[in-house]
């Protein structure tokens, strides 16, 4: 019946166009240029991550929004003290946009501790220390900085973007940054499309750090 | 059973499948987060080449944004600059279920609005979107000096009241729709009655008669619901009386209704549910504009931004209008099984709103965030 073809056509046409328009579509409204140290023990197991988290003057200036100072846009870091408390109760509802792999399990993160704000150059920095629920030991940790919504954008400072704190001499560190924007995008919408995986986004523009400790 | 006791009974059957349906889901998309392997609290929705553009596109103008606000401090010829760059933005901005596109197309799609109502529910949302944000920052922090937390809070309120707008008016869409589609399946096809009816003799003359007579309904329908909506509820169910059922319960618009007060009644819920959720990037814009010192400028910015908004809102809610009527034309509209497909179309649209409504308030559809950090 060539008429029901026609309606099945015009059905889906009519629906895909609804549930094309449905599709989230994010992009970012906050950036971020990030420093990040890898904590180990003295017997190389891996304990904490210490970030140092830099916003764009936009966010910074919203941030900073209603807060009284003593002297006029100076900020001193007990000034700024309950700010910083928000910060990093709303991160853990983002898991602090920080993924740990050791040799390939999924690594937990406890609330964070050392955490402030610092004021300079009209940009606003956060630091906070993220402690391993279990500090673990792997031949291979992969970290990983995203956010899986693109509201806030991860970039990795140009000068020692990542450290490592006290690890063994014979670790060896590979950074990976994002790649270009639309490259990634479009790499990744062919991808998903081929294989079906429910693939991330945003995952795209992670930062990814890989250490192998033999 | 009287009309009225058997329409409250279908709606109550259908509300109660819609639970159902949600709490399926619910599980389902609930076990496909638990495997999830980032422990990402919701996941973001895959995209392609374009939009990867489109994405560059809108964090390059938006990055601009800033800049231009502190250049108009010392040189006043900036604010222009800012104008161009804050519409740009929100031709490209104008994606996301903040902005209700998909809200605004998929009502279009279900209740058989006309073009010239998209456009103009498309700016007047947008208008609307643009004041909340300047009244929240107005208010909270030109007028109270509040912090950004406080805002954030507001920002969070609001967000939440306009999911379960969007979800109430979905459900309401819902309600109305699957009436319309319960008793297109159920009520015999008007073709086939007639056919039937009339088969020995007449075959070939019926027929003839019998398009003709649909296409004037159709087009009578079109031009007068509300009359036949009532008309219809009271009689038996000769084959004329069920045609005019099916299109009397779309609710659309007579002219009169489009050209009176009135008539903008209903889109006034369209515009709320969308317009009531201001875009986070403009409250930003604004705040940064008060630091500066120029909140004028912000303000001139967001409603530049809002009229960009608009304009590519419009244009999906006009595409979503055309495959609408392309949806209809190809499906034959005029005989009864293509009537059950129109019905049943509408039905999904306001399903869609529905969940798309209870998906954002539940957290399983990823918006825009307010912005707290």
């Amino acid at each position: 019946m060539p008429s029901l073809n026609r309606l099945i056509a015009g059905l889906v046409l009519a629906v895909s166009v609804v549930l094309g328009t449905a599709a989230a579509e994010a992009h970012p409204h906050v950036w971020i240029v990030a420093k990040s140290e890898l904590i180990y023990a003295p017997d190389g197991t891996i304990t904490a991550v210490r970030h140092a988290w830099t916003f764009d003057d936009m966010f910074s200036t919203y941030a900073l929004q209603g807060i009284e100072t003593k002297v006029k846009g100076a900020y001193s870091r007990e000034e700024l003290a309950p700010l910083a408390q928000t910060n990093v109760e709303s991160l853990k509802e983002y898991a602090y946009f920080t993924f740990a792999k050791g040799d390939g399990k999924k690594q937990k993160f406890t609330e964070p501790v050392d955490y402030f704000l610092e004021y300079k150059d009209s940009a606003l920095t956060l630091h906070f220390t993220l402690p391993v629920k279990t500090p673990f030991k792997a031949r291979q940790l992969s970290l990983e900085m995203f956010d899986p919504t693109y509201f806030i954008d991860f970039q990795f400072a140009e000068k020692e973007p990542v450290k490592l704190v006290g690890a063994a001499v014979d670790c060896k560190m590979q950074f990976e940054r994002p790649n270009d924007g639309t490259a990634a995008a479009q790499k990744l919408g062919e991808q998903n499309f081929l294989d079906g995986s429910a693939g991330n986004f945003a995952m795209m523009f992670a930062n990814k750090i890989t250490v192998d400790c033999p | 059973m009287t009309p009225i006791a058997s329409r409250v009974m279908r709606g109550l059957a259908l509300s109660a499948v819609v639970l159902a349906a949600f709490a399926v889901l619910d599980g389902a998309v609930h076990a496909l987060l638990a495997q999830n392997p980032f422990g990402a609290p919701r996941a973001a929705e895959p995209q392609g080449g374009i939009v990867g553009w489109l994405l560059a596109k809108q964090s390059e103008f938006y990055r601009e944004i800033s800049a231009t606000i502190r250049a108009a401090k010392s040189d006043g010829s900036a604010v222009w600059t800012l104008l161009a760059i804050s519409f740009a933005y929100g031709i490209f901005h104008a994606a996301g279920p903040g902005h209700g596109k998909a809200v605004i197309s998929s009502y279009m799609v279900a209740n058989r609005e006309t073009a010239r109502r998209g456009i103009v529910l498309s700016f007047a949302s947008a208008l609307m979107q643009s004041l909340v944000a300047v009244a929240i920052v107005g208010i909270c922090a030109w007028l109270l000096n509040a912090t950004a937390k406080t805002m954030c809070g507001a920002e969070k309120a609001i967000e939440i009241a306009s999911y379960a707008l969007i979800a109430a008016f979905g459900a309401r869409l819902v309600w109305v729709k699957g009436g319309g589609f319960l008793r297109a399946l159920r009520l015999p096809r008007p073709a086939l009655a007639m056919a039937g009816a009339h088969q020995h003799d007449h075959d070939h003359h019926e027929h003839d008669h019998h398009d003709h007579g649909h296409d004037h309904h159709h087009r009578h329908a079109h031009d007068d619901h509300g009359h036949h909506h009532d008309h219809g509820h009271d009689h038996g169910h000769d084959a004329e009386h069920v045609h005019d059922e099916h299109c009397g319960h779309s609710h659309g618009p007579t002219p009169a209704e489009l050209a009176g007060p009135g008539g903008w009644r209903r889109g006034l819920g369209a515009i709320l549910t969308v317009g009531i959720r201001p875009c986070s990037g403009a409250i930003l814009v604004l705040v940064f504009a008060l630091a500066q010192g120029l909140f004028w400028a912000g303000i001139a910015a967001t409603f530049v931004m809002g009229l960009g908004t608009a304009i590519t809102v419009a244009a999906i809610a006009l595409v979503a209008v055309s495959a609408r009527g392309v949806a209809e034309r190809l499906s034959g509209a005029r005989d009864g099984g293509g009537m059950v497909i129109m019905r049943g179309l509408e039905f999904a649209a306001a399903g869609l709103v529905l969940l798309f409504g209870l998906g954002l308030l539940f957290g399983y559809v990823a918006a825009e965030r307010a912005t707290c950090l």
